[in-house]
């Protein structure tokens, strides 16, 4: 039962925190909120024994993504609020699309047969070090070609970021 | 007896569909509602990691490992996205000194 209650919590703090960044007037405020929902999905990663996506989702969302955006946030002045108004009309449209977005989809995966082979709670996977051999063993060559485009979206944020010469 | 145990203490996978979808739809309304293209850029954060969340679940679920591998490189995706998203949203500031969605539409038609 404590699990069952855990996951409520993580999910309502994620959930307000994911509304929050939508309802935020300083851009600021919905990059901390944001950060906010990734680390309640990080208790959701172990609480489903994914100890490995956790730390990587840790050190890859809250460590590097967030301070791009917050340096972005900085380095575009954007901390003003009224940068971007917009109509109450859109608003109540986007909600209503959200809104049946969100029944068609539960409509849709509710009739799927969801047979449950292992407990998460129990199961091994999700550790460092079987995740690492099956990532060394059997995923290597995409492992690999994944440090290549790394370095070319490296490469490509330094030529984007370049000053013109003109 | 045990498996009884167990059995009880498991999260119905359901739940995790229902969250993951409600996370989902929040950041489709994102994309939708924002006119700052950070905030969109936020918001497609926003459903990368729902899906992310999903995957893994299903993966933890089904006793399969490939799937977190799958969200281990969708990860990597998204940070290489992130980095070059936002090194053309400074390039595009600096050209035009907004990010204002609804004035960026050279491009539309």
């Amino acid at each position: 039962m404590f699990q069952v209650y855990l996951f409520l919590f993580l999910s309502c703090v994620a959930l307000f925190s994911a509304m929050m960044v939508l309802l935020s007037k300083k851009p600021i405020h919905s990059v901390l909120y944001l950060t906010l929902t990734f680390f309640a999905l990080a208790g959701h990663y172990i609480l489903l024994n994914a100890q490995f996506l956790a730390v990587v989702h840790v050190i890859v969302y809250a460590g590097a993504i967030m301070v791009l955006f917050l340096f972005t946030v900085m380095l575009l002045n954007l901390n003003k609020e009224g940068q971007f108004p917009k109509t109450t009309l859109v608003k109540i449209i986007a909600a209503i699309a959200g809104g049946l977005l969100f029944v068609v989809l539960i409509g849709s995966l509710k009739s799927f047969d969801l047979a449950t082979v292992s407990n998460p709670a129990v199961s091994q996977i999700g550790l460092v070090k079987n995740l690492g051999k099956t990532l060394f063993s059997q995923y290597l060559l995409p492992f690999e070609l994944s440090s290549i485009l790394f370095l070319s979206a490296m490469v490509g944020a330094v030529m984007l970021g370049k000053k013109d010469k003109e | 007896m045990e498996t009884t145990v167990t059995q009880l203490q498991m999260i119905p996978l359901s739940y995790y569909i229902i969250f993951c979808t409600a996370l989902f739809t929040i950041g489709v309304v994102g994309v939708l509602v924002k006119r700052n293209a950070l905030a969109i850029f936020m918001s497609v954060e926003l459903m990368l990691n729902s899906a992310n969340l999903l995957l893994a679940a299903f993966s933890a679920y089904r006793n399969d490992p490939s799937g977190q591998v799958f969200v281990f490189f969708i990860m990597v995706v998204a940070a290489a996205e992130i980095a070059i998203g936002l090194a053309l949203l400074v390039v595009v500031y600096r050209s035009s000194r907004t990010i204002d969605i609804n004035i960026l539409n050279r491009l539309k038609w």
